[in-house]
């Protein structure tokens, strides 16, 4: 996709429905203050990208949005569903936003496609050949249908965290949430799994990403999100966050990690 | 779309957590409703066996004087180790003499807690358990300096059950070590002669061994030798751990990268060289752990020497029960026994929890 | 080789060669051994002929002339050794199935008791754990054979916990059924019961694959154990007679009976080995990575199917081989009922030692048979773990 093309389809999205909205969200691990006052609208078909020094709280934040952590103040709603305790609620979120870790998180005594499928069986109760169509029609999409009856472990680091990706979008999520899916691997998979998402986001998925991949985030976001120590310091489009970043901080980020 | 000047959000109190102890009983005790019927259950049992006990061992307990003062409605009969105490601790040391057995004791005892702080690992530490090891034995049998001599025969109860774990250990683990590097061997003999010895030990129970060696052992011996019985079963004990240590060791043997034993042979060195200066020292400290409850299990082991006949500490118990005076204070004899060894034992195995914490912090930097 | 390759090859002494000093040190070895061994097999002999003993394995077929209290199969002191021995495997084998099945039920519960979320009761079974460990097995069985022994009332005030039941020195004492001609209509009802079992759940199987609903699992498969039989008896006319044990004397007569020997035994061998299986559990479950359970629950999986589906395969991998080592421990443990007085393998052994002297024919055999057992359970746990290996490059 053109740029030009891109932007268009940014303001496009912009005036969508808004998906998830986070309103002064803070949440503390004993006295530590992870995240402070968020305040964040995700729109739908929205690529978010989520960068930042470690322990930014980067991966909390998102990892609060699919309820593996709680927030103790503010509000979460995913599509009009509000994060609380109750557990109907979270069950329901956690059906329509997938999640990609940065250990993939495969089951390793499963295979590939039975990873795919187990979800779609035991939540969604579809019947078996069904989930197994779709499984496919998934690794087809992340090119590698072939390796749908071998094992986690047979597989390199790149194709697993491929088959994670698959396996999140089996359940038809509307939302992506990925935690740094390419930080775990050698250099020269991190573009099979970019190339990925990359279509993903041409397809239109709404996307929040953790990543310090910034080629990628040049390309694909609509925003770019920079955190330190807990708060969001800057937000606005690549264009705009890498030419004329307005905090000192994001400036001092940009520079360290642009240097490669 | 574009936001540029967000402000700078101070750092805010953590809300009140309110980690108060009525906090805590909600999240730990009461979460759910079951945990909440499990949590007054357990409450009730406890109340009830801490009441029983403190009634029985604590207030209605006859601290001392004669059998006849426990009689069936007091509590406890704590006399009897005031009576016994001393029979079952140290056996039938001469009484006279019995404060050398409890220096023995002291020593040892001091000894290993000076081991327990790694900063204190050398050289000097070894000399101080071999200087230490030798005035024990001075201690135990005398006849030099001006101290009567008691013969071995006469050794029992606790110190006994030290000696015994001690010297099998001791002795035990240079075997150990050898049979887990003839495990690994490349020479095919080796390897099967040391598989069949280890797999054949760890198939049978210890009382086999015990009783091999306490009724076979003199067999071997050409007639007219004699084969004392605590060196029998002493080595009975060192053949059996042997088997067991081997097993820890060669984990650890298997556990050190490959690469530092091509590194060793890159450099030229011998087998020998390459396992006394490379391959042991580090296969060793990977394995701590897991020697450490290897001496635990060997420790409790022991005990089972009463089943041939040689009188350790549990032996003490039941000869000490067999008297028909005491013979109802079982539960407080008993409860003594297992108060000391749990005391060892359980202070062993929470340092070897703790050195395997540390081992595993040190190892990732 | 090339002519010029072979006249390359420098002349190295023999004694240098690597493969020649590795059948030298071989030989060496196993001479050595071999040596010794003859040494110690000529002085034996020497030793048990001055003292008259004799050898061989003759022995086994003389009468025993001692009884055994205790015996799966008929024996009487006319009987000969090799059927005292054989009795003695029997209630080894007894003890050791009931001591795993026992101990692993209540280990397990134990374990899954340590991962509570209610911190009394993880310190509770932390305690118990703490306690069985650090003590001696054998002393644990002295205390318990102790206890039921003189701590319990004799056989005339024995205790009845239950209608029928009696606890008392001499022993347990419950009633049993007396047989009927329905109960074999009912054992056979029962095993037809297992077959439908087995069919329902290949169907419910099957339907949840083709149309995604779970059929109901629990009740029907319970119904088809317990149903057919229960018809029969219902048939019948519920025919219910009980031989309870009465009080003849000193003692009960009548009923089935567990020795205080045995009970002692078995409560010392599944307490203790229960807890160390209680931590092998724990520790199996705490393996499996947290990113496990979490990848589960960002898909939407419920907690009761994450357990069965995603944590409980992968712990199973890390506590079978664990628990098999145990079981392994608890059939050589048993061994120590030649110090409580039960009469197994250990035991009738060492009488049968003590009365023929022939103690090295006696601690052989039963040497063998211990390993034998061990490696018939080490051979299955290979065999259990090179199945389940989970399958990597």
């Amino acid at each position: 996709m053109s740029t030009a093309a891109t932007a268009v389809a940014s303001q496009a999205a912009a005036g969508n429905e808004v998906m998830i909205e986070l309103a002064g969200v803070n949440k503390w691990y004993g006295e530590f203050h992870v995240l402070r006052e968020i305040n964040l609208s995700v729109h739908r078909g929205e690529r978010i990208v989520i960068c930042g020094p470690s322990g930014s709280g980067k991966s909390t934040l998102i990892r609060c949005i699919n309820r593996l952590e709680e927030h103790q103040k503010g509000r979460i709603v995913v599509e009009g569903i509000e994060l609380t305790n109750d557990v109907k609620n979270v069950d329901q979120i956690r059906r329509e936003v997938g999640m990609v870790f940065q250990q993939f998180n495969l089951f390793p005594h499963l295979t590939v496609l039975e990873n795919c499928c187990l979800a779609p069986i035991w939540v969604r109760k579809m019947p078996r050949a069904e989930a197994e169509k779709i499984a496919m029609h998934y690794l087809e999409r992340v090119r590698i249908p072939e390796q749908a009856r071998k094992f986690p472990g047979q597989l390199s680091g790149g194709q697993q965290q491929r088959v994670a990706i698959a396996r999140a979008l089996c359940m038809s999520p509307k939302v992506m949430l990925f935690d740094e899916p390419t930080s775990a691997l050698d250099p020269e998979m991190i573009k099979e799994v970019l190339d990925v998402m990359v279509g993903l986001a041409q397809d239109g998925m709404t996307m929040l990403c953790v990543t310090h991949e910034m080629g990628f985030a040049r390309t694909v976001a609509d925003r770019i999100i920079f955190m330190d120590r807990g708060e969001i310091v800057e937000m606005a489009p690549p264009k705009e966050f890498f030419s004329n970043p307005r905090s000192e901080r994001t400036k001092q980020f940009l520079s360290q990690i642009l240097e490669h | 779309m574009s936001t540029a000047d967000l402000p700078v959000v101070p750092v805010q109190q953590a809300p009140t957590v309110r980690i108060g102890a009525l906090q805590w009983l909600r999240t730990n005790l009461f979460n759910t409703w079951y945990n909440a019927v499990l949590s007054v259950l357990a409450l009730a049992l406890i109340c009830l066996v801490v009441e029983r006990a403190v009634g029985w061992g604590l207030i209605g307990a006859v601290w001392s004087g004669p059998a006849s003062a426990c009689t069936e409605d007091t509590g406890a009969c704590w006399a009897v180790l005031g009576e016994k105490g001393r029979f079952i601790v140290f056996g039938r040391y001469t009484y006279d003499e019995q404060w050398r057995p409890l220096v023995f004791l002291l020593l040892f005892v001091g000894l290993v807690g000076v081991s327990t702080f790694r900063r204190l690992w050398s050289k000097w530490l070894g000399l101080a358990w071999a200087l230490g090891l030798i005035a024990m034995g001075v201690l135990m049998w005398g006849g030099v300096l001006g101290l009567r001599f008691v013969s071995h025969e006469d050794w029992g109860g606790l110190p006994l059950t030290v000696i015994l774990a001690v010297t099998a250990g001791t002795f035990g683990f240079p075997i150990g070590i050898v049979l887990a590097l003839g495990r690994r061997s490349r020479l095919p003999a080796i390897r099967a002669v040391s598989v069949a010895y280890i797999e054949l030990i760890r198939g049978v129970p210890l009382i086999t061994v015990l009783f091999m060696a306490a009724v076979m052992f003199p067999l071997f011996l050409p007639p007219g030798m004699n084969f004392d019985k605590l060196l029998r079963v002493v080595v009975g004990l060192m053949l059996f751990e042997a088997a067991y240590i081997a097993e820890v060791v060669r984990g650890g043997l298997q556990a050190l990268p490959k690469g530092q034993y091509e590194a060793a042979d890159a450099l030229g060195l011998t087998y020998w060289r390459k396992t006394r200066l490379i391959v042991l020292p580090q296969a060793l400290r990977l394995v701590i752990p897991g020697l450490v409850n290897t001496f635990i299990g060997l420790f409790k082991d022991t005990s089972l020497v009463v089943i041939i006949g040689l009188f350790d500490f549990l032996f003490g118990a039941k000869t000490a029960l067999n008297d028909p005076v005491w013979r109802s204070a079982y539960i407080e004899v008993y409860l003594f026994v297992a108060a000391v060894y749990f005391c060892f034992c359980f202070f062993m195995s929470k340092y070897s929890q703790s050195l395997e914490r540390d081992l595993q912090k040190s190892a990732r930097r | 080789m090339t002519d010029v390759a072979r006249a390359a090859r420098p002349k190295t002494s023999i004694w240098n060669d690597r493969d020649f000093r590795a059948v030298v040190a071989q030989v060496a070895t196993v001479g050595t051994i071999l040596a010794v061994a003859l040494y110690l097999f000529n002085n034996t002999r020497t030793n048990l002929e001055a003292r008259h003993i004799a050898s061989g394995f003759g022995f086994l077929k003389s009468e025993s002339g001692f009884g055994i209290s205790e015996h799966v199969i008929e024996f009487s002191p006319a009987s000969t050794y090799l059927r005292a021995l054989l009795v003695g495997l029997l209630n080894t084998l007894k003890v050791a199935a009931a001591g795993i099945v026992l101990a692993t039920i209540w280990g397990t519960l134990i374990g899954i008791a340590r991962l509570s979320s209610n911190w009394l009761i993880r310190q509770l079974t932390s305690w118990y754990v703490e306690i069985f460990r650090n003590t001696p097995l054998l002393l644990q069985l002295f205390l318990w054979y102790v206890v039921l022994t003189q701590s319990l009332p004799a056989a005339r005030q024995a205790l009845h916990p239950l209608p029928g039941v009696s606890l008392s020195q001499k022993g347990l004492f419950y009633p049993v059924l007396e047989g009927e001609p329905v109960h074999l209509w009912m054992a056979v009802l029962f095993l037809v019961g297992i077959a439908l079992a087995w069919l329902w759940t290949r169907r419910a199987k099957a339907l949840q694959a083709a149309t995604g609903q779970p059929s109901p699992l629990l009740l029907p498969v319970l119904g088809c154990l317990i149903g057919p039989p229960l018809v029969a008896w219902a048939i019948a006319g519920f025919p219910f007679r009980l031989e309870i044990p009465e009080l003849r004397g000193f003692n009960f007569a009548g009923g089935a009976s567990i020795s205080p020997e045995l009970t002692a035994l078995l409560f010392g061998l599944v307490i203790y080995t229960a807890s160390y299986i209680a931590e092998i559990v724990r520790a199996g479950i705490l393996a499996v990575p947290r990113g496990q359970t979490e990848a589960a629950r960002a898909l939407g999986l419920p907690g009761g199917r994450i357990l069965r589906l995603v944590v409980l395969p992968q712990a199973l991998r890390v506590i079978v081989p664990l628990v098999t080592s145990q079981y392994l421990n608890l059939t050589k443990n048993s061994s120590l009922a030649v110090a409580i007085g039960f009469p197994d393998l250990m035991s009738v052994t060492n009488t049968t030692m003590n009365q023929t002297g022939q103690s090295v024919e006696a601690i052989a055999l039963l040497m063998a048979v211990y390993l034998t057992i061990s490696l018939t359970i080490s051979a299955f746990m290979n065999w259990y773990n090179a199945r389940i290996r989970l399958v990597e490059r």
